[in-house]
């Protein structure tokens, strides 16, 4: 067990303005789970796309098996049997799991021989229970799914080491215990996996041993039966900032509800039912959780609030008032915000610097003549002084946003939505990708808004987030909502039953 | 697929960032200038004479460089056609009709209402050539925003509809009867003549393309509309969320660039020609486009790729004499340019 497969050493990679990896060190053993833990920003990602050959290191070395080895690219990574499942998958949507499989290899051949790669995805797909059908396109499977032709592929391209870049954070709670099980598999089979997450319990219910990064820098490296959450909290965060056990909202169901939804239908992207009759009403002072598994309508019911998807029957209304028609420009100004579900694709620019993203749908602005100048000046006051109170760490404000780590996007477009003090705030996945101090950070803010007497709809598959942070719990299933419970009331098993479409007792 | 480089607000214009992409640009030349060279060599001909010959023919007399700025005028407007569109990610390749199109409409007002007084008539041409280009474009936009038609498709095949128009009304309804069955349009009045400058060919819309790059930088740069045309090319998800009307903006973006085109096409006809005729643009309208992809849509280098493809341009007529090659050769010089100058680009490096 203790022959070391890996040993990374000294890895150093500098990116304008952040340095990523700084003296990095890692020591894999063959057939083990090993993690890779810190918060956002603590350099994982970079330090596993080093491995993969996706970027070169300005220093360090790399042995695999006790030789020293250059991995100038992916391929050459694949070569050496190093393979990477990344966050967003690499998958093409449009070709079978067969053709996607055949992407991954290396001797395809003029003419590939579709019957022994679909043989072989079928022998894997068996041995590990994946149940992959090789003639499947793609678009037709589910993310668990999808991540689990990734993980064929890798198989039948030969990797022995596979690297996970946060492997969970799109899997429904029941997908991530399965995908736990196949690790044991695959460990008992041979294979080395290294995986990237930020969350505890992930670590204490899979790896064997941990190394936790801080600030791009490797901290410890601790086996999982010997140490305990507590002691791998200080280990990321250095110092002791832990989530306190928050304060619930007497919600003040004073006047009108803040949002009002009367059977609303509304279209998914491919033309089908997204939103089946949705009834709803939130109120001023009240945080509300919508569980549930992705897909279920929660994306589609966000959009119809911020008129981004029309409601093909029923009404919305805010603050009191017939919104069903208006433009979402109305709907911002009567206070609507909105933390969207993917905050780079949906809400910001990734071209475009900090203090350009913070800009956007600053209502101020848009009430002056467009030809006037944007005041800059103010903009970066305003960018300084989020940044400063969310505590975001960005070197610098003058950089385009897609240099800057997921959290940290997810942060600066949460911070540029609490400011414009909303009424409503639609938070998708607050705190997915957050490490422990952010989620902190960001819980006190919602609560903060709500005892400013603003409602909130937090959207989340996390359970413990949602019975921590609720006042108020709704679930949604196939487009409409099915059960309706007081935070202090809540049974997370008949929570479970009903996001899996059990019908309530 | 190319990729427009996006201004920022306040670019990071630091000397070294600035040096460096210089440096490039220069390098992307040369790579380029070297490259023709030897397809010069492959036909037999001394390239040393003819770059020799171009520089000499473009800027060794004043005959020359004006005739630079002459073709400046159509170039750089047509660039900034192209470039306003890019920075909300539309790929606008009708420049040549948008300026077929505002020749036509200016013309009109020529015809019109040529009698009257020069200050009258000259900017009514204008405000008309304005207005004929931005249909032709806006056309192309509406269609995107609102139809989800490719714009890059529409504005291409839209180039062939307004130069057969301009061959049709040259032929037909507008030929001049007193001017022994050519195509051409009586010739316009004094009063509808663009003045010229220095006693030579360039004109006034000289002063206009100036003015065009400096309020469409000052418009993308400091506005609240450019910025917002900004995020819809950076995100259109985002600028619908954030509750901005992308459609209007596409469509006013596509309609201000046409109109900008369609000056052009109203400064080539009145002040170059002095009436309508088939070919008035020996496609500046796609030189144009060139030159907005070499400055990556940004108005001010416009003025600077502007003057290189003029130059290279105005040269062309000179290698066709002391060099013996078609003047055509040098489009074989513009291309090797681009994929030069696009090649040598820096990449923007992915972090994380």
């Amino acid at each position: 067990m203790s022959d070391v497969a890996l040993r990374l050493t000294g890895i150093r990679k500098e990116f304008p303005g952040v340095l990523a990896n700084d003296d990095v060190g890692l020591e894999v053993r063959s057939s083990e789970v090993h993690a890779l833990l810190g918060e956002n920003g603590a350099g994982k990602s970079t330090l596993m796309k080093v491995l993969y050959g996706y970027y070169q290191p300005e220093a360090g070395t790399i042995e695999l098996s006790g030789k020293t080895v250059e991995i100038r690219s992916p391929a050459a990574a694949r070569r050496l049997g190093i393979g990477m499942v990344f966050q967003s998958f690499m998958l093409v949507p449009a070709l079978t799991v067969c053709e996607n499989v055949a992407l991954e290899l290396d001797h395809l051949g003029a003419v590939p021989s579709w019957q022994g790669i679909a043989r072989q995805i079928r022998e894997v797909s068996d041995r590990y229970g994946f149940g992959v059908d090789p003639d499947a396109p793609v678009w037709t499977l589910s993310v668990g799914e999808q991540q689990r032709v990734e993980i064929v592929r890798l198989l039948v391209a030969g990797a022995k080491m596979l690297i996970f870049d946060e492997p969970t954070s799109v899997l429904a709670p029941t997908d991530v215990e399965a995908l736990f099980e196949v690790f044991a598999q695959l460990k008992a089979d041979g294979y080395t996996i290294v995986f990237i997450t930020h969350k505890l319990r992930e670590v204490m219910a899979c790896a064997d041993r941990v190394t936790v990064l801080r600030r791009g820098r490797s901290v410890a490296t601790v086996d999982r039966a010997e140490t305990t959450e507590a002691q791998l909290v200080e280990l990321i965060v250095g110092s002791a900032r832990v989530e306190q056990a928050g304060t619930r909202g007497a919600a003040r169901r004073d006047g009108a509800p803040v949002l009002e939804l009367a059977g609303v239908w509304a279209e998914d992207d491919r033309g089908g039912a997204g939103l089946r009759g949705v009834d709803l009403a939130l109120y001023g002072g009240e945080i509300v959780g919508l569980a549930g598994v992705s897909a279920n309508g929660q994306v589609e019911l966000g959009d119809v609030v911020l008129g981004v998807r029309p409601a093909g029957q029923g009404r919305v209304w805010l603050g009191g008032e017939d919104a069903t028609t208006w433009p979402t420009a109305r709907r911002l100004a009567a206070g609507v915000a909105m933390l969207p579900e993917d905050p780079m694709l949906m809400g910001a620019v990734g071209a475009m610097t900090v203090e350009e993203n913070l800009a956007l749908g600053d209502i101020d602005a848009r009430s002056r003549p467009g030809f006037l100048p944007l005041d800059w000046r103010a903009a970066r006051a305003k960018a300084a002084s989020l940044t400063e109170r969310f505590g975001l760490r960005m070197p610098r404000l003058d950089v385009p946003i897609r240099t800057l780590s997921g959290g940290n996007l997810q942060r600066l477009v949460f911070a540029r939505e609490l400011a414009r003090s909303p009424r409503l705030m639609l938070a998708y996945h607050p705190t997915r990708g957050l490490d422990i101090a952010a989620v902190s950070v960001v819980y006190d803010a919602l609560r903060a808004l709500r005892d400013a007497g603003a409602a909130i709809l937090v959207v989340s598959e996390d359970m413990d987030e949602l019975a921590t942070l609720c006042d108020r719990l709704l679930v949604i299933y196939h487009g409409q909502i099915v059960g309706e419970m007081a935070a202090d009331a809540v049974d997370l098993h008949e929570v479970g039953r009903l996001m899996t479409g059990g019908v309530a007792a | 697929m190319l990729r427009a480089e996006r201004l920022t607000a306040r670019p990071n214009w630091s000397a070294p960032a600035w040096a460096e992409e210089l440096g490039r640009f220069v390098g992307g030349l040369l790579l380029a200038g070297a490259a023709f060279a030897v397809v010069l060599l492959l036909f037999g001909k001394d390239p040393v004479k003819a770059y020799a010959e171009i520089f000499q023919g473009a800027l060794g007399d004043s005959y020359g460089w004006t005739e630079v700025l002459v073709k400046m005028i159509p170039f750089v407007l047509t660039a900034l056609a192209a470039a306003l569109p890019a920075q909300l990610g539309l790929i606008n390749v009708g420049a040549e009709g948008q300026l077929y199109f505002g020749a036509i409409t200016a013309t009109w007002v020529a015809l019109t209402f040529g009698d009257g007084p020069t200050v009258i008539v000259l900017p009514l041409m204008v405000a008309a050539g304005f207005v004929g280009g931005a249909f032709w474009a806006g056309l192309c936009g509406a269609l995107r925003a609102y139809a989800g038609l490719n714009e890059t498709i529409s504005t291409l095949l839209l180039n062939y509809v307004a130069i057969r128009v301009v061959d049709h009304l040259v032929h037909g309804p507008w030929k001049d009867p007193s001017n022994f069955n050519w195509p051409y349009t009586a010739e316009f009045t004094q009063a509808a003549r663009l003045p010229v400058l220095f006693g030579s060919r360039v004109h006034l819309g000289l002063a206009l393309a100036a003015l065009a790059v400096v309020l469409l930088y000052l418009l993308l740069t400091r506005t609240r509309w450019g910025y917002e045309m900004r995020v819809v090319g950076g995100n259109p998800e985002a600028a619908r969320r954030g509750g901005l009307p992308v459609g209007l903006y596409l469509v006013a973006a596509m309609a201000i660039a046409g109109g900008l085109a369609g000056i052009a096409g109203m400064a080539e006809t009145s002040a170059i020609q002095g009436r309508l005729r088939a070919g008035i643009s020996n496609g500046y309208g796609y030189v144009g486009f060139l030159a907005s992809w070499l400055a990556g849509a940004h108005p001010l280098r416009i003025v600077v790729t502007g003057a290189l493809l003029a130059i290279i341009s105005v040269g062309g007529d000179v290698i066709q004499i002391a060099v013996n090659l078609p003047s055509s050769s040098v489009n074989v010089l513009m291309a090797l340019i681009l994929f030069g100058v696009l090649g040598t680009r820096r990449r923007l490096e992915a972090a994380r």
